[in-house]
């Protein structure tokens, strides 16, 4: 039987079944769905100790705000994270599935995960959906060979740089790191570089808003400081509040019970306990 | 003409234009202490060559006006000759009043809209900017005849990476040095990051008293010496 | 060279909202000066609204070359109005004159999404709301631009207009007082502007009554 004449379930990976038929449907004029875009900035840079990430907070979905307060700082190792900008289901599924095998990595050799294995297991598997994976992620981490910083491209390409910018703010952020950055900065001045970087994402592009995440890593030593900086409050609440007072009227109430669980009683030859 | 094709509608055998052939890049612009400072670089790319290397983009529009233009460098230079007759014209009437940089900047709005209507665009986005009677303007417009004044103003590129910079760092009666410091900044993250900008720009100045000033062509100082730069595969070794 | 043609189109969209409310004796007409393009801040602080006559203010939002070229051409028809009949037009006659104008361009039409408002020859408060080409109806209240969509429901519940079906008509102006009008508009656009992107910066609230037309404006998130 190794002449592949079973058919063996699938072990992993994406279903394509739905390719053909939504196809069709396009070329019929079907609108396929929108998704989740995390129009977004995210940035990183290397400092004196190790590794700083920033992002905002705002997921799109058009012009509409999704979520004011998101989280684009994904977990990778304990040493390790990584921003995402893109398709919101996307960067958080390649990132997630990544950490696991970087886990699973570490059980077998007992050692520290390096940000080189990270990059090269998303560069890897984006690369194989040429691009249909769209994220666009900044990579960060410290590991036994010392502080790393990488961008990954939604096709797979990636470099290594000493300060990085992604999403639809990235230009904006990276006119703060054009002008400001320099190598050796200490850790405060390594964070107020990235928070102004990403504020100027906030305020200068539609796609990003809300507040500041801020991941900085050094060795041995992860500080995730979660909404940072917060330079948008609401401008205005009224005084003396508003009511929605005009519900839908109750026309009729009927409550249906959960169904009781059934007993079985086993009739025939039951098979007999020894 | 032809009277049958002067609809808008019939698009048989005018010449328009429907995409550029060569084109400048990024204008930006502020108001300062004493007026108005604008800086261009001087490349002209033909699609992605840079085919020119010395095309002046900043001029001087009557007495009060100082005009910078991205885009089609063929359309600005027509636009010129329709702002030489303009400024000619209301010269003749020799009556003491002239054009300020508000009614050439809305002349220019009206030119570009009117463009666009016929389906025949100027392919320009420009900065105009003066002084007249103690008020500063600067003011933009760009090829569909969308326009505004602020304190400050960019085209093409420059709204993406010049703009951010300006808002956090322009503030009012900039001195000319501070005002030239801060368009140097600009320029310099433009040049790194836009891959048409040249290192050969000018910056042109105009004040009440002074007219206008263009600089001589000249460069900005880069720095490439950051460590990931030297030796990029250095730092991803292990992979690919 | 190469095949890399910028395809150049007519249109843009530029962003904003607008809103506006009429009451017994008063009108309040209000839109951000936030004016975007794509992901970009063109300007923060772009006014959207114009007024055409001494009773009657336009806000608009759409397409900003566009937008501004009405404004100057209804400009240009009023003044024509007061040579020919030495008065200010009233405002349902505006309503009705920007209606022609915008139909006049049915096909290369005006991109621009217009609330008018003003008071009425027995100085109560009206507002127009019309679509691109110059459909148009008389109601209490309107919103009109990228926001509209968020604060519509909200003005609606908040001032259940009357059904246009009864007969006899019953009076759209709103039961609310001008201040109380002016505080909904506020948290209105402060909530339209927490979830649209394209709303934001400042808001500009105009308010028409027997006393004049005063201007009063709010901070918005910049973000």
């Amino acid at each position: 039987m190794t002449n592949g004449a079973f058919e063996v379930p699938a072990k992993g990976g994406f279903s394509f079944d739905n390719c053909k038929r939504n196809e069709m449907l396009l070329n019929k004029g079907l609108k396929a769905p929108g998704f989740l875009k995390t129009g977004t900035t995210i940035v990183g840079l290397v400092y004196q100790d190790g590794v700083i990430l920033g992002a905002d907070t705002r997921a799109t979905e058009g012009p509409i705000v999704a979520d004011k307060n998101c989280e684009k700082i994904h977990y990778m190792a304990p040493n390790i994270y990584c921003c995402g900008a893109g398709t919101a289901a996307d960067t958080e599924a390649v990132t997630d599935m990544v950490s696991s095998q970087l886990k699973l990595h570490r059980y077998h050799t007992g050692r520290e995960s390096r940000v080189i294995t990270a990059l090269t297991l998303l560069k890897s598997h984006l690369f194989r959906y040429q691009g249909h994976v769209s994220a666009a992620l900044v990579l960060g981490g410290v590991d036994v060979s010392g502080p790393h910083l990488h961008t990954i491209y939604p096709h797979g390409s990636t470099d290594t740089l000493p300060f990085a910018t992604m999403g639809s703010g990235s230009l904006a952020a990276m006119s703060v790191f054009e002008s400001k950055y320099r190598e050796g900065l200490t850790r405060d001045e390594g964070v107020k570089i990235v928070c102004e970087a990403i504020a100027s994402g906030i305020f200068n592009d539609l796609g990003s808003g809300s507040n500041v995440d801020v991941c900085v890593i050094t060795k041995g030593n992860v500080e995730y400081l979660r909404n940072h900086v917060q330079p948008n409050p609401r401008t205005y609440t009224s005084a003396k509040g508003y009511t929605f007072s005009k519900p839908t009227e109750v026309l009729s109430t009927k409550v249906t019970a959960l169904a009781q669980r059934a007993v079985v009683t086993e009739r025939g030859d039951a098979m007999e306990e020894e | 003409m032809d009277p049958k094709n002067t609809s808008p509608l019939l698009v048989d055998d005018i010449q328009r234009t429907q995409y550029p052939y060569v084109t400048g890049t990024s204008v930006i612009g502020i108001k300062y202490k004493d007026g108005i400072l604008i800086a261009a670089d001087m490349g002209g790319s033909y699609g992605s060559t840079l085919r020119y290397k010395s095309v002046e983009r900043l001029k001087g529009i009557g007495k009060h006006s100082l005009l910078g233009a991205s885009g089609e460098i063929s359309d600005f230079q027509e636009l010129l000759r329709y702002l030489d007759d303009l400024i000619l014209y209301d010269n003749m009437w020799d009556d003491g009043n002239s054009f300020g940089p508000k009614e050439v900047h809305n002349y220019l709005t009206r030119v570009m809209y009117n463009r666009r209507n016929k389906f025949n665009p100027l392919w320009n986005s420009l900065v105009l900017g003066g002084v007249k009677n103690g008020q500063k303007y600067l003011g933009t417009v760009n090829m569909i005849g969308v326009h505004y004044q602020d304190n400050h103003v960019a085209t093409g590129f420059g709204n993406h990476l010049a703009v951010p910079i300006l808002r956090d760092e322009w503030k009012e009666d900039l001195s000319f040095e501070d005002g030239v410091r801060l368009l140097e900044k600009c320029m310099r993250v433009l040049l790194y990051r836009d891959r048409s900008a040249v290192n050969k720009l000018q910056i042109a100045k105009i004040t009440e008293e002074g007219g206008v000033t263009i600089s001589p062509p000249y460069s900005l100082k880069t720095y490439w010496e950051f460590a990931a730069f030297k030796n990029p595969t250095a730092g991803a070794e292990g992979s690919w | 060279m190469t095949k890399e043609h910028a395809n150049w189109s007519p249109y843009d969209f530029n962003g904003g909202t607008c809103v506006a409310v009429a009451g017994a004796d008063y009108c309040v007409i209000a839109a951000d000066t936030r004016m975007s393009t794509g992901y970009n801040i063109l300007t923060r602080d772009y006014s959207k609204i114009c007024k055409l006559a001494e009773k009657s203010v336009l806000a608009s939002s759409g397409f900003q070359a566009d937008v501004r070229a009405l404004q100057k051409h209804l400009d240009a028809r009023h003044l024509i109005y007061q040579h020919q009949h030495n008065k200010q037009m009233s405002c349902p006659a505006m309503a009705q004159l920007l209606s022609n104008t915008l139909y006049y361009k049915r096909f290369f039409p005006y991109y621009a999404f217009n609330v008018l408002g003003g008071l009425d020859n027995e100085g109560k408060g009206c507002v127009f709301t019309y679509d691109a080409v110059g459909s148009y109806e008389k109601v209490g209240y309107s919103s009109q631009g990228s926001g509209a969509k968020l604060i519509m429901p909200f003005l609606d519940n908040q001032l259940k207009s009357p059904s246009p079906l009864l007969i006899p008509a019953q009076d759209a102006v709103t039961p609310l007082s001008e201040s109380e009008a002016i505080d909904l508009v506020r948290t209105a656009f402060a909530s339209a502007t927490e979830r649209d992107i394209y709303t934001g910066d400042k808001l500009e609230i105009l308010v028409l009554n027997k006393e004049g037309l005063r201007r009063e404006y709010m901070e918005l998130r910049l973000d």
